[in-house]
């Protein structure tokens, strides 16, 4: 994969590198494809299960891929304390998967995340790095319906 | 332009600040908070009308870090007259420029409103949020464009090191550290100047300083603010730091849920390395290092001293025991020193003002200044920073405002997942390192969770745990297994299936994961159970004795009801309802079925007249 070679390329194939090479990877293609974990190993000598104990380690990585929209709620304790669990279930019963799972025509993932420490917005939900101050059910239901709108005609023929 | 002499930094500080003092000066907040609420497009604004107006060279347009008054974002201020907006709008920008700056006149609706008189006042100052803090880390948050080290240098910024680095000593560094009593701000406490004597003293001729910046606490957001406010001060204190000990290697971990800290000082270490203040002979002394960013990837304990390094190590982010401690053993074996973000900020103050200013700062054993995040359920949420000893009521009642009526405060949670929370009947004690310990919380690294009537502590106590079973990394079983059954025994109380023998279990298996876990991720674990019992113990009880929750927040344990006194009978809950469990007419009182109710709440936030209850 080229793209992994480059990103190899800029940090070194050097162990104390390998979780910022994951992190790139992860940006690029949302997902730690099995390839590019093989690669890794490969390139940086360092055994399969070395990288898939670091994969499944960090909060950040994904060993499956993502939606077309990510979307986050916070469950930082400002959030939990302001309704943030309320938006989970919401978020359940909206897109019928639950928390890490992607809806089945690839459109949503959902996850929630530990505090990114903007608990004056409490609660707080990202969706695709953008910031939702103050979010309540039924908001959320409304800019769902937005994005669902706002998907290319051809995709939703398909 | 590399800066090689103390002279030429003065001159160059002369310079800048001849340059811009004239000048009257936007600052437009670019914290997290205000972005989110839409700074940004205030700023575009401001840059497009100034032009229009032929105001564009005149006036200094500034993109600063975090004000702290997030809650009332976006904020704007101005200088010199001190004038502080909130609320901004991209709208508001026209009146602001045509107004207040071509004209002089002050746009009232834009000013802060002192709860208790009701005044509009028009100076940060003057408002009770800013009026008790003492910012002296935070001294240029929202003053400096933190991606310009000219206007860092401009208030004086690497002064301190440049002293440090002409005239003193490693050892005079250490000695003025340790006078000044600063203590580590990341939550345990431990003496700053102790452990970089300790580094300093350790064998190796390859020494590391690194700056902790893995804020794991959830609720706590003063390091992120920090980093994206005032990255020199980090830098600058780092660089301090590793002359003392002897280090030519620095690391900055920052987690990469902060992308905005990342970016922010990326282009700090850069500029640095062009004015020389980090490379080879920094000042023209013999002293040579650099240092580098590396991101975390999501993982709380990595917090941890020992798990941090294994996380800049690329390994799995697993603590080890101590000792050997850090400084004797640290990254890749070298003595390391770990300071957190806030701690290394406080050094260039504390050379530039002298130790013994410092030291009158606080109390006996807690010196200087700290930076809360105050969060939750209070009226101004946002970034502190006051001087230690002030007490818990100061800084929730009178900074934090109380709690927005009708609701009462009841408790705060302070320390983040490893603190305690505390009742409303210990709010007079003064915030230091030992009051807070000895009261069963922590200083921790600056989280408050404000908590009101509404808030149920033993689902506080539930929510810490499932975030510690979740966090806890596996290596040691006391933490791996005790964090899982202590979180079971909390969900079976939330949902009212405990019994009497339950708490107990509890409550022993809490001391148990306390005596025995490895690290202090586990030894810290059970505090959230064992305060709220020591604290709350009442609600524990009725969760198990009466099945009643009295936050009414269990879900188990609740009902919601519409009161048909105070129903108008709108119609607006019924179709947000998403299991159609709402029956009523047009102004006639609606009813909830309650055998369809899955109590979501929803009708609870869309009604408009406080008619659904939870009883």
């Amino acid at each position: 994969m080229r793209e992994v070679e480059a990103i190899i390329e800029r940090y070194g194939a050097k162990r104390r590198h390998v979780i910022a090479i994951l992190q790139d990877i992860q940006t690029q293609f949302h997902y730690l494809p099995r390839e590019a974990l093989l690669e890794v190993a490969a390139r940086v000598r360092i055994p399969l299960i070395d990288l898939y104990s670091i994969a499944t380690f960090y909060n950040c990585f994904s060993l499956v891929p993502r939606g077309e929209h990510v979307i986050r709620v916070c469950l930082g304790t400002a959030c939990h304390l302001k309704g943030g669990t309320r938006l989970v279930e919401a978020l359940e019963r909206e897109l019928g998967v639950r928390e890490g799972e992607m809806t089945p025509d690839g459109q949503f993932s959902f996850e929630t995340v530990r505090c990114v420490g903007a608990c004056a917005l409490a609660p707080l939900v990202l969706i695709d790095g953008r910031y939702y101050p103050k979010m309540k059910q039924r908001k959320l239901t409304q800019v769902l319906a937005r994005l669902r709108r706002a998907r290319p005609p051809a995709e939703v023929t398909q | 332009m590399k800066i090689r002499t103390l002279e030429q930094l003065k001159a160059l500080q002369g310079e800048l600040r001849a340059a811009r003092d004239h000048k009257p000066c936007v600052r437009v907040c670019g914290g997290t908070g205000c972005r989110a609420r839409g700074s940004e497009e205030v700023l575009a604004r401001f840059t497009t009308l100034l032009q229009e107006a032929g105001l564009a060279e005149a006036v200094d347009l500034r993109f600063t870090g975090c004000h702290g008054l997030c809650e009332r974002g976006p904020l704007v201020s101005l200088a010199p007259e001190g004038i502080f907006y909130q609320g901004v709008e991209a709208d508001d920008v026209r009146a602001i420029v045509m107004e207040t700056l071509a004209r002089g006149v002050v746009i009232e609706r834009l000013l802060a409103q002192d709860p208790v008189t009701g005044k509009r006042v028009r100076r940060e100052q003057e408002i009770p949020f800013y009026r008790r803090q003492h910012r002296l880390v935070l001294r240029f948050n929202g003053v400096i464009d933190p991606t310009d080290i000219r206007e860092y240098i401009a208030f004086g910024g690497y002064h301190a090191l440049g002293m440090v680095l002409t005239r003193l000593t490693p050892d005079e560094v250490i000695e003025i550290i340790e006078r000044s009593g600063l203590r580590g701000r990341g939550g345990a406490g431990f003496p700053t100047g102790k452990k970089w004597r300790l580094a300093r003293a350790a064998p190796g001729s390859r020494k590391y300083v690194i700056c902790n910046g893995d804020e794991g606490d959830p609720g706590a957001f003063m390091d992120r603010s920090v980093l994206e406010g005032n990255p020199h001060s980090v830098i600058e204190g780092m660089i301090i730091g590793a002359y003392a000990v002897g280090a030519a290697q620095g690391i900055i971990y920052v987690r990469e849920e902060y992308p905005l800290a990342v970016r922010t000082l990326e282009i700090a270490l850069a500029q640095a390395r062009d004015y020389g203040f980090l490379g080879e002979e920094i000042f023209g002394s013999a002293f040579s290092f650099d240092m580098e960013i590396v991101r975390g990837a999501g993982a709380f304990v990595a917090g941890e001293e020992t798990a941090l390094i294994a996380a800049v190590e690329g390994k799995v982010s697993e603590p080890r025991q101590r000792p050997p401690y850090p400084v004797h053993r640290g990254v890749w074996g070298h003595p390391t020193v770990i300071n957190n973000v806030e701690t290394w900020a406080n050094v260039p103050v504390i050379i530039e003002r002298g130790p013994e200013w410092f030291a009158s700062l606080g109390t006996a054993t807690s010196k200087g200044t700290k930076i809360f995040s105050l969060v939750g359920k209070v009226a101004n949420t946002g970034l502190v920073e006051i001087p230690m000893g002030m007490t818990l009521r100061e800084l929730i009642e009178e900074i934090g405002g109380g709690a927005p009526p009708p609701r009462e405060i009841k408790a705060v949670q302070i320390g983040g997942p490893s603190g305690g929370c505390l009742p409303k009947t210990l709010f007079d004690l003064p915030i230091d390192y030992e009051s807070l310990t000895e009261a069963g919380a922590m200083m921790g690294s600056g989280g408050l969770i404000v908590m009101d009537d509404r808030t149920c502590m033993v689902d506080v106590a539930r929510y810490f745990m499932d975030f510690l079973r979740d966090e806890s990394c596996g290596k040691c079983l006391p933490c791996r297994e005790g964090t899982n059954r202590m979180y079971e025994l909390l969900t079976a109380i939330c949902e009212g299936r405990a019994t009497e023998s339950d708490l107990e279990l509890l409550e022993e298996l809490a001391q148990v994961v306390r005596e025995t876990s490895l690290c202090g991720l586990g030894q810290t674990a059970p505090n959230p159970v064992l305060t709220t019992l020591r604290y709350f113990r009442s609600e524990y009880e009725a969760h198990i004795r009466e099945r009643r929750c009295p936050a009414g927040v269990c879900k188990a344990l609740i009902r919601y009801v519409i009161n048909a006194e105070r129903c108008t009978g709108c119609l607006a809950c019924l179709s947000p309802c998403p299991q159609q469990a709402i029956r009523g007419q047009l102004k006639q009182p609606h009813v909830i079925d309650q055998e369809r109710c899955i109590k979501c709440g929803i009708c609870h936030e869309v009604c408009q007249f406080e008619a659904v209850e939870i009883v």
